[in-house]
């Protein structure tokens, strides 16, 4: 740990600036998985729960060796609304994310999202800025942020962009994230119908999801729905988004779904499991967010 | 950089990335703080943070610089919970324990076993099957003095964070 080099900025201003004049030369794309191939001698990888850090770190397997504090940044933690649209600061952390009044009335899946993720000891350190950036397909809050419509808000120095969840991830943990900017919030429009969120996974607290869905469904129209641990990044189901719309059964729209969707074997389950057990959700969660 | 723990301010030599977990154990002496796994899954190295266990292997010493760090040496040995787990087979190997009570003394007192269960959820015992640590929690922390100072702290942060 002695050859890390850690730049501790007091003020989003002073850290949006380290960023920008040595956030490096990595690639559009690869800056933010820290366990990633975008680690290099010149970028700066912003931190701050470290959760996911450190287990790369303590494995050995993190290239990158320069690191940008942003725990000092208390703006960053602030949840709130701005005029309809729920503003949850990077900072919050998953104990953060179930206490607020605000997200567990506007957006009772994210708290309940949180209240899923690792034990209580992560809980009061895993920010929801970190895991948007750490771009892993089973991050359990990303399908929530992705069936809500979440925005996620990126500053630089020279200013200010909006990029839609769903479009922010352009591959396996790569995403639009440039070396210079950095995730300041993201942003939940109003939800307009029933939320649904369930996590499946070897236990409930610690493991790491073998698939999450996450859905929203409005009294008429088609419903929203996402899935993690089932494709390079989480994805939204358009197709089958659209067929349950248009009054399809949901028998044919599990096929549609397991159509849809690109699951692999791995160490925690197998493409099969995935597939099955995605089927299945999506029939639980039509059942119980009936009208 | 400086750093409170158990109430007394030390001089820390470390590089800012060093895990607070190593500084505590090499270089503060606190061996009472345990590694299992390294990477967050068992909580065997939890340690209060202003009142909030966490995993002292995934935080970096530098974010600890002006908070309030509790350790198992903080509770002085005679703590409730201490005496429970003790006296009730809490603690077999002794491993996981540390951090068993560390993160048991987060829960204030008189939790429900719910919350027992969900606020240990994040520590792994491979001796006693947990029915032990559970009664263990109820007990220590069934008196009212199960909190300690600690748990005071986290209470009233609890309170100005509810948005």
């Amino acid at each position: 740990m002695s050859g890390l080099i850690l730049l501790r900025p007091h003020s989003l201003a002073e850290a949006l600036k380290m960023l920008g004049e040595r956030g490096g030369t990595a690639g559009v794309g690869t800056g933010d998985a820290p366990g990633g191939a975008g680690g290099n001698d010149d970028t700066l990888t912003p931190i701050a729960g470290c959760t996911d850090l450190y287990v790369a770190l303590n494995a050995g397997t993190l290239a990158a060796t320069r690191f940008v504090d942003l725990s000092a940044l208390d703006a960053l933690r602030r949840i709130a609304l701005r005029g309809d649209v729920l503003r949850v600061g990077a900072l919050a952390t998953c104990t953060a994310l179930q206490r607020s009044r605000l997200v567990k009335q506007r957006a009772p899946i994210l708290a309940a999202a949180a209240a899923e993720v690792g034990g209580v000891q992560i809980q009061h350190r895993g920010t929801i800025g970190g895991n948007i950036a750490n771009a892993s397909p089973a991050g359990d809050t990303l399908p929530v942020l992705a069936a809500l419509e979440a925005v996620v808000v990126l500053r630089s120095a020279g200013g200010e962009r909006r990029v839609p969840l769903t479009s922010f991830y352009t591959g396996y943990r790569a995403t639009v994230r440039r070396p210079d900017e950095l995730i300041v919030a993201v942003e939940i429009p109003p939800a307009d119908g029933k939320q649904w969120f369930r996590k499946v996974g070897t236990r409930a607290a610690q493991a790491i999801s073998k698939v999450v869905m996450a859905a929203v469904r409005p009294a008429r129209g088609a419903p929203r729905i996402a899935l993690g641990s089932v494709a390079p990044t989480v994805i939204r189901l358009p197709r089958t988004e659209a067929y349950l719309g248009g009054g399809g059964s949901i028998d044919e729209a599990q096929r549609v779904l397991q159509d849809e969707i690109a699951p692999i074997d791995d160490l925690r389950s197998t493409a099969d499991y995935r597939r099955r057990v995605a089927g299945n959700l999506l029939a639980q969660m039509w059942k119980e967010t009936e009208y | 950089m400086r750093l409170t723990v158990n109430g007394s301010a030390h001089d820390v030599a470390a590089p800012p990335m060093a895990r607070l977990l190593d500084v505590l154990r090499e270089e503060l002496r606190l061996t009472g703080t345990k590694e299992g796994c390294g990477e967050g899954e068992c909580g065997a190295c939890t340690v209060l943070i202003d009142g909030d266990p966490v995993c002292s292997c995934l935080v970096p010493v530098a974010q600890a610089e002006g908070a309030e760090v509790t350790t198992i040496e903080g509770l002085g040995g005679n703590h409730p919970l201490q005496r429970a787990f003790a006296g009730l087979g809490g603690a077999q190997c002794g491993i996981c324990t540390p951090g068993m009570i560390m993160a048991s003394v987060a829960l204030g007192p008189r939790p429900s076993l719910a919350a027992i269960r969900r606020g240990l959820a994040g520590n792994l015992c491979r001796c006693t099957g947990y029915e032990a640590i559970y009664r263990a929690v109820r007990q220590g922390g069934g008196d009212g003095g199960g909190a300690g100072e600690a748990g005071r702290g986290a209470r009233r942060r609890d309170a100005r964070k509810g948005t």
